[in-house]
């Protein structure tokens, strides 16, 4: 990444043990080894990667609740252990288990952590756009999980801070809240603050983030922007597979080398090793020559679950 | 100023501590079972000892000798058991992690339970002094401010060994264990009742317990209005002792 912009967010070879694992005959098990990552004002930096991969275990770090055993973290330039009122006033964190006690009622906890910020976000437009106040009056116990997340989420955002940290932030959402949530990260980042998320949905990593790194197993196997990942990483082997709907048990031609056509359901065709403009004209004659109209169809990008899977069977294989 | 203040969007601290004192108390008052634990239950105990003669000989009424451990009751009530079981909970569903990442941070976290749990014991002494008075108690005016001191020494104490069993076993436990101290401390902990009541071959052991080095001191103060020094050890002792473990081995999730 190049830029001139100070990131608000640095962490440098970063590798963290838990345990002893009794699995292991009570040994350290390695859960971060070497991960390095940086985090600019006005982005959305993404940690992308199944559970267990540790991103959350990241994340803990580089809040200073939880100590590496080695490598640096500098967050805001600041280290981020220790009581630091000052620093813990400019980040903003939404834990995973969201940390909310179940006997209070979330707006009275809302105003209670607001209160700790000399200049809080505004409380009440928060409420609103959370819409906190459609459960306001059941204690946090009694809250959706989907409801928790937003909660936390305005926990997170009460003190208008300059980096959100934002550990699996739809989890549990319905796709009107998630629009939402998505809404107020996106707003965020357009006010110029820092936003580190993790997530292991390809979905949310591909419509928010400006940066993202894979990690898979406690290391960042990949890093880009969505663009970068998802077209330049692998373009010697590019492939972008074709589906079309039509009539179904077709005759199928043969295919040029290197190409294979098949029904995967009936009406449903599926082209892969489509690499050249070539190869469309070829599918397009066949339809022209035997009068075919598909009913539909689509050229497939590659995903950032491809490039995912990609990296992840890579590393299988080392 | 150096730039990192310049730039703090945190109230100050004594204004977060405040908060978070409220915040915790209102905590405890609006937990059912912590009410009956910190009020129902002492103002029976001491309905119990003042028309009963289980504390003859300690002081010329039972009324006067009921008092002051019932005092010392509700300070294990509120410091150790009501203050522990919260903590424990709190520690489960990760509410002390979730306030640590705001300005309040830990030493924050800490004052305000501290805050609530003198709140509440105010509370707590205000009313049982009221309900002792309409019984007829007369305390030792020079017993007074002994009495405070203790009150205070006591919180402190038994509020570093409920944090110390909150920041180290799971919440269940917690609650069984503190449930369980202030049964037992009461009836044979020296708390309500003098060990010099307790059989001869136990009371060396007893005696070092910081819950009968509280009631003796409160005893003492409020019927003789004397001044135990050797309760202050005891007691200081406890407190240090308490809150060295707690910070050593407490875990905060």
């Amino acid at each position: 990444m190049v830029s001139s912009v100070t990131p608000s967010l640095i962490i440098s070879e970063l590798s963290k043990d838990l345990g002893p694992v009794p699995a292991l005959n009570n040994r350290m098990l390695r859960v971060l080894d070497s991960v390095s990552l940086q985090a600019l004002p006005g982005q959305v930096t993404t940690l992308l990667g199944s559970n267990g991969a540790g991103k959350s275990t990241t994340l803990a770090c580089a809040q200073g609740l939880l100590r590496p055993e080695g490598g640096t973290i500098e967050l805001l330039g600041q280290d981020p252990f220790g009581d630091n009122p000052d620093l813990r006033s400019r980040v903003g964190v939404m834990l995973q288990d969201g940390g909310l006690p179940p006997s209070m009622r979330p707006i009275p906890l809302l105003r209670h952590v607001a209160g700790m910020y000399k200049k809080p976000i505004d409380i009440d437009a928060l409420i609103t756009r959370l819409d906190l106040e459609s459960f306001g009056s059941r204690t946090i116990r009694r809250l959706s999980g989907g409801q928790k997340q937003r909660v936390a989420l305005a926990l997170a955002l009460a003190g208008d801070p300059e980096v959100l940290f934002l550990d699996e932030p739809s989890a549990g959402l319905d796709p009107q809240s998630r629009q939402v949530v998505f809404d107020l990260i996106s707003e965020q980042r357009d006010l110029g603050k820092a936003i580190v998320l993790t997530t292991h949905l390809m979905d949310d990593a591909q419509r928010l983030s400006d940066y993202v790194y894979i990690i898979d197993k406690g290391r960042t196997v990949a890093q880009g922007t969505v663009t970068e990942l998802t077209t330049l990483a692998a373009a010697e082997h590019e492939n972008r597979p074709v589906n079309f709907g039509a009539t179904p048990s077709l005759d199928l031609p043969q295919p040029p080398a290197g190409l294979h056509l098949s029904e995967t359901a009936p009406g449903e065709y599926h082209l892969t090793g489509v690499s050249s403009p070539e190869h469309l004209n070829w599918l397009t004659s066949w339809w022209a020559r035997e009068g075919i109209l598909p009913t539909h169809m689509n050229l497939q990008a590659r995903s950032l679950e491809d490039v995912f899977l990609e990296f992840a069977q890579k590393e299988e294989t080392v | 100023m150096s730039p990192t203040m310049s730039h703090s969007n945190a109230v100050s601290m004594p204004k977060r501590i405040a908060l978070q004192g409220k915040y915790e108390t209102l905590m405890m008052l609006s937990n059912g079972e912590q009410l009956v634990l910190a009020v129902v239950l002492p103002i029976i105990a001491l309905f119990g000892l003042t028309f009963t003669d289980l504390l003859e000989g300690v002081a010329p009424r039972s009324i006067d000798a009921a008092v002051p451990g019932v005092l010392a009751l509700c300070v294990i009530s509120t410091a150790f058991t009501g203050q522990g079981i919260g903590t424990g909970f709190d520690r489960r569903y990760g509410v002390l992690r979730m306030f640590s990442t705001t300005p309040l941070g830990k030493a924050g976290l800490i004052f305000g339970k501290v805050i609530a749990v003198l709140t509440v014991l105010a509370i707590q002494v205000v009313l049982i002094t009221i309900v002792a008075l309409l019984l007829g108690w007369e305390p030792n005016l020079w017993g007074i401010i002994p009495a405070v001191l203790f009150l205070l020494l006591g919180a402190a104490t038994f509020t570093a060994l409920g944090l110390l069993i909150a920041g180290t076993v799971r919440p269940e436990a917690t609650l069984a264990i503190t449930n369980l101290a202030w049964v037992l401390l009461a009836g044979v902990g020296g708390v309500l009742f003098p060990l010099t009541m307790a059989p001869t071959w136990l009371q060396p052991t007893l005696d070092a317990l910081p819950s009968a080095a509280l009631g003796d001191a409160l005893r003492a103060a409020m019927i003789e209005g004397q001044f135990s020094i050797a309760s202050v050890i005891f007691l200081v002792l406890w407190a240090a002792a308490g809150s060295f473990a707690a910070i050593k081995l407490f875990k905060w999730n």
